[in-house]
């Protein structure tokens, strides 16, 4: 695959379908992507299309090369707001997915940290808090996500979740998930068992484990949840956060750790602020040091001419100087070859 | 007091006609005296004089128009004015003999600053002539007989350069037929230069004249003008030329910034632009990608509002150099919309010293060259805003 060149999936082929480019029917274009090798019914374009850039394949040549007797590599993927970094990641995980690792994939960390209606003080420990909602709605996609794993994986240790139901050593990570889901107050808790049990289980090395997550500088930031007594919430406070902290901590071997900075969900953050120190604040570099940076950049013009020539051929384009050399040059100045003002400007035309 | 005048009316101009005898002083107009005189002598002689001699009837008539100015008046004006010039002069330093007016108008701006918007209602010193509007001079003498011979037409002027036209008129006319007779008419082809120069306004022709003059005399004049020109072209040059005023072109009056070449050999130009309260200087480069940084930081970042990076294509995209200038801007002031704006002019005025002068026309026709002159309108008191009033409450 050299750079440049759309990768073409069909449509509705089992775990082929990568990553929507735009969907505009669907509101959260990246998000959507929770369900990544599972099949999307894309709207508009009949097929879902992926571009093939270069820091993509940056990751991709690096977790084809990892030891994974060695702890878990993390990559960060970082750059300005609208240059494919959410895509970069949903492209390495399609990868993944395509070589059987089981993916650990979080849409988008800041979901967990504001609008959260609902918050439970943890059966599991006092201090922290439930967020009963985001964790359902997190394993039923990991259940799509990663059904061949969860009849394969067995637990290892023994889980109480109330007074008449728990889970004994041996049984099968589905049946954790089930609970979870059909429980709301312990799905919370469900997660952290399945985090505990895969971050476990991957030094046994029965499987590859992909953690990726969206938005990690949410694990570090400030949230805007309040509790009763309108007293503000410490990102630490959330179970979730704090177990997803553990995650991405590279204590353990036999996978690896993609991660996504992101600006535009980002609480309390100034527009500009890109590079990692500044998202992540002292805490969370220091967190998540030593790992490798990857900057994705706005496009190349060859990248340019394809993303416009794509658009073309699917008729996307309906404007009729998009053809025409003069109609390239204007998109290409007012979009400044960022992809994302490229993707907003081209829904107008 | 009207039936008396007209009663009077037969003998009166029979009186005028008489000479001069001492009468009373007037304080009132002509009629309004002749009646007070027939009051007073009622019956009497009717030979009487309605003039006066040392107070002559220019004083009386001068009293009944408002804010008329005599000769001596203004004649005390100028002399007030010249030696004020040289007051001037000397508390500026400057020499009393080469005092122009443009010097008098610096020295008042900086001895009476004024903040005032209205440029005229700050203070001026100008030569009388130009402050006191121009007054006609008695039409009569002192027997009372107008001087002009068309004076009860009204507008004695208008019909007199009326009458003078089509005199010339008829002149060069009869020169033509004798040419023509003679056989010696050739066709003169020598258009005068028309062209860069305009007929007289109507406001124009009244100062000249000091008449008031309707749309339609105006318009018959130049039509008599107009006609003049189309039997000989060249006729009366100076007579014609004292009627036409020239116009001058707009574009010839846009600079051209020098191009300037930096260490690398890279030719580049500089220029300022404004909008609002935004100020901006704007480097084009000749040989680049398109890249534009504004005040160090990458434009798309600057302006995440497609409208601003619009306002920044036009420029480029009417010159159809989208890709190939590199641009550094600093801007100031204002808020996105203006420091867009702002930034556009500067690009644009930087850009004529790459292009040529019939684009530069263009782009000046586009009015990528002019400074946008809207600014904030000033609130009113007495209204909610600069337009909005108050909301109208009818009790």
């Amino acid at each position: 695959m050299d750079p440049g060149r759309i990768l073409h999936t069909g449509s509705r082929a089992p775990q082929s379908v990568a990553a929507h480019l735009d969907d505009q029917a669907a509101d959260d274009g990246p998000r959507a992507v929770s369900r990544t090798s599972e099949k999307d019914p894309v709207k508009t374009f009949g097929e879902a299309c992926l571009m093939v850039r270069k820091p993509a394949l940056e990751l991709l040549h690096y977790l084809k090369n990892t030891d994974f007797a060695h702890p878990a590599v993390r990559y960060v993927l970082y750059g300005e707001k609208g240059t494919g970094k959410t895509l970069s990641l949903c492209h390495v995980i399609h990868f993944c997915a395509k070589q059987d690792w089981l993916i650990l994939h979080v849409p988008d960390a800041h979901l967990w940290v504001k609008n959260c209606r609902g918050l439970l003080p943890s059966a599991y420990d006092r201090t922290r808090l439930d967020q009963p909602a985001e964790a359902s709605a997190w394993l039923k996609n990991f259940k799509t996500t990663n059904e061949r794993f969860l009849s394969q994986i067995k637990v290892q240790g023994q889980y109480v979740w109330n007074k008449r139901e728990s889970t004994e050593r041996g049984r099968p990570l589905g049946e954790v998930v089930e609970q979870g889901l059909t429980r709301a107050k312990s799905a919370t808790d469900a997660v952290g068992v399945v985090l505990k049990e895969l971050k476990g289980q991957s030094r046994a090395g029965g499987f590859r484990l992909l953690v990726a997550v969206d938005g990690v500088n949410a694990l570090w930031g400030r949230t805007t949840l309040r509790r009763e007594d309108k007293s503000l919430v410490a990102a630490e406070e959330l179970a979730l956060v704090h177990n997803l902290r553990k995650m991405v901590r590279n204590d353990w071997h036999g996978g690896a750790i993609a991660l996504t900075l992101s600006q535009t969900g980002s609480l309390f953050k100034p527009r500009k602020a890109y590079l990692p120190q500044e998202l992540l604040g002292k805490e969370g570099f220091d967190a998540l040091d030593p790992f490798v940076p990857i900057l994705v950049s706005n496009y190349s013009p060859k990248e340019f001419e394809s993303c416009v020539q794509y658009y073309l051929e699917s008729s996307w384009l309906q404007h009729e100087k998009a053809h025409t050399e003069d109609g390239k040059k204007q998109l290409l100045f007012l979009s400044d070859a960022n992809p994302g003002q490229l993707e907003r400007l081209c829904a107008h035309l | 007091m009207a039936a008396p005048c007209v009663s009077c009316g037969a003998p009166l101009s029979y009186r005028l006609f008489l000479g001069g005898r001492v009468s009373f002083a007037r304080r009132h107009g002509v009629w309004k005296a002749a009646a007070a005189e027939l009051q007073i002598g009622a019956g009497s002689q009717i030979l009487r004089l309605r003039h006066t001699t040392g107070v002559t009837t220019k004083k009386n008539v001068a009293a009944l128009r408002r804010e008329t100015y005599t000769v001596d008046f203004i004649k005390k004006q100028i002399e007030e004015f010249n030696i004020g010039k040289r007051h001037l002069a000397n508390m500026m330093g400057e020499d009393p003999e080469t005092f122009t007016q443009e010097d008098i108008d610096r020295a008042i701006a900086y001895l009476f600053p004024s903040g005032l918007f209205e440029k005229q209602a700050r203070p001026i010193m100008k030569h009388p002539e130009q402050i006191f509007p121009k007054q006609r001079a008695v039409q009569w003498g002192e027997d009372g007989r107008p001087f002009h011979f068309l004076f009860y037409t009204g507008k004695q002027s208008y019909y007199s350069l009326m009458h003078e036209t089509y005199g010339k008129l008829l002149d060069v006319e009869k020169r033509q037929n004798q040419l023509q007779a003679k056989g010696l008419f050739s066709e003169n082809t020598k258009t005068k230069d028309l062209i860069g120069s305009r007929w007289l306004i109507k406001e124009e022709l009244e100062d000249m004249l000091v008449e008031k003059l309707s749309d339609q005399d105006y318009a018959q004049f130049i039509r008599l003008l107009e006609r003049l020109l189309t039997v000989q072209r060249d006729a009366e040059e100076e007579f014609v030329q004292q009627f036409r005023r020239s116009v001058t072109i707009q574009s010839k009056k846009q600079l051209i910034e020098p191009l300037q070449y930096d260490e690398q050999g890279m030719a580049f130009s500089t220029s300022e632009g404004k909008r609002k309260s935004a100020r901006a200087k704007a480097v084009v480069y000749e040989h680049g990608s398109g890249r534009i940084k504004v005040n160090g930081i990458d434009y798309l970042l600057y302006f995440p509002v497609m409208q601003d990076r619009e306002q920044l294509m036009f420029p480029f995209h009417f010159l159809d150099r989208l890709g190939k200038h590199d641009v550094t801007c600093t801007v100031a002031g204002g808020g996105p919309s203006s420091q867009a704006g702002a930034i556009r002019l500067a690009m644009a005025k930087a850009l004529c010293s790459f292009v040529t002068e019939e684009e530069v026309e263009w782009m000046r026709q586009a009015g990528l060259l002019t400074t946008d002159p809207r600014v904030r309108e000033r609130k009113k008191p007495g209204q909610e805003g600069a337009r909005r009033k108050f909301t109208w409450k009818k009790r």
